[in-house]
């Protein structure tokens, strides 16, 4: 069992400045998601800005808030590539989706 | 021991302590979080299928309150995340007394973020008469889905509230180590995550203009 004292164990990470960098930016991507929100544009357009912010946020929260851009690259290749395949098989259901609206008794 | 059999040892696929290079609880907590955003995943899937399946379905989220409320919740929920990291970054260089203060500070943002959500739940409830199983606009589908993900994300945040403030009471009487603080934040910064989704997704999609 290792004994090191607390001060002893150095973990690499992100500094102090680079935190509030990455706040200021996940504040100000927030900002321009409701300001989208009130534009009169396509639903389509709108849902694809909307989630395309949505991942560029969680990234950004993955990457330095949970600390994985200083982990090693095999946790990241062990969880990640399982997660983003999963949720793609989901999508499968989103066709039948349109289907069931345009079969729908009128 | 011969040589190669040192080597194989050393190797982190053969059997080498530690292959990620991480404590088996911040492992543990990586492996329950990718578990979790499935089930979220699925969830936000439901929602929109149910959304796309229907085309009368209800925009109820008029800018004032909810969706002033919801972006407020958001800064909250961003706000703590930061504080949370303070905490983790306070706790690395052995400073417990700023790791508390930090993680206070990041309960308080939960608790904020709880406390509007309720508000908007109320108002959902009361001024558009909205219920789990019935409302105004014959969508029944919009109140299930959208009280189960809000509801699992606040129930999140809650057991987040409790879990920080056990961290934070063994913190401050010298108890628990960098790890335990970290692998709580991982946990916060999780449920912040899922908001990020739930917030444009839900919120901004349906927002009454």
């Amino acid at each position: 069992m290792s004994d090191h004292t607390e001060a002893a164990v150095e973990h690499v990470g992100g500094t102090t400045q680079s935190f509030i960098y990455v706040w200021i930016a996940l504040l100000a991507m927030t900002g321009i998601e409701v300001l989208l929100a009130y534009e009169q544009v396509p639903t389509l357009i709108m849902l694809t800005a909307l989630l395309g912010l949505s991942i560029v946020k969680a990234a950004l929260i993955i990457a330095y808030f949970m600390h994985l851009k200083f982990e090693k690259l095999s946790l990241f290749l062990t969880l990640f590539p399982m997660l983003v395949l999963c949720i793609i098989l989901m999508l499968i259901f989103m066709p039948d989706s349109m289907r069931a609206l345009h079969m729908r008794v009128q | 021991m011969s040589e190669s059999e040192a080597v194989a040892m050393e190797s982190v696929w053969q059997g080498g302590g530690s292959p990620y290079a991480v404590g088996s609880k911040k492992f543990g907590m990586w492996l329950f979080i990718i578990s979790d955003a499935l089930t979220f995943s699925a969830l936000l899937m439901t929602y929109t299928y149910c959304r796309l399946s229907t085309p009368n379905w209800p925009t109820p989220f008029h800018f004032s309150p909810s969706i002033i409320f919801s972006s407020v919740m958001t800064f909250c929920l961003l706000s703590s995340s930061l504080t949370m990291v303070m905490a983790v970054h306070s706790m690395n260089h052995g400073n417990r007394k700023a790791t508390v203060a930090w993680i206070l500070a990041t309960i308080g943002g939960g608790l904020a973020f709880v406390g509007l959500h309720l508000t908007e739940w109320l108002n959902l409830i009361n001024n558009e008469h909205v219920t789990p199983f019935s409302n105004e606009w014959g969508v029944p589908l919009f109140g299930g889905t959208f009280f189960a993900l809000t509801g699992l994300h606040m129930t999140h945040v809650i057991i987040g509230v409790i879990y920080l403030g056990i961290i934070a009471f063994a913190v401050g009487r010298g108890k628990f180590k960098y790890e335990d603080v970290e692998v709580s934040g991982l946990y916060w910064h999780f449920v912040d995550l899922v908001w990020m989704f739930i917030f444009p997704l839900v919120y901004l999609m349906s927002a009454k203009i």
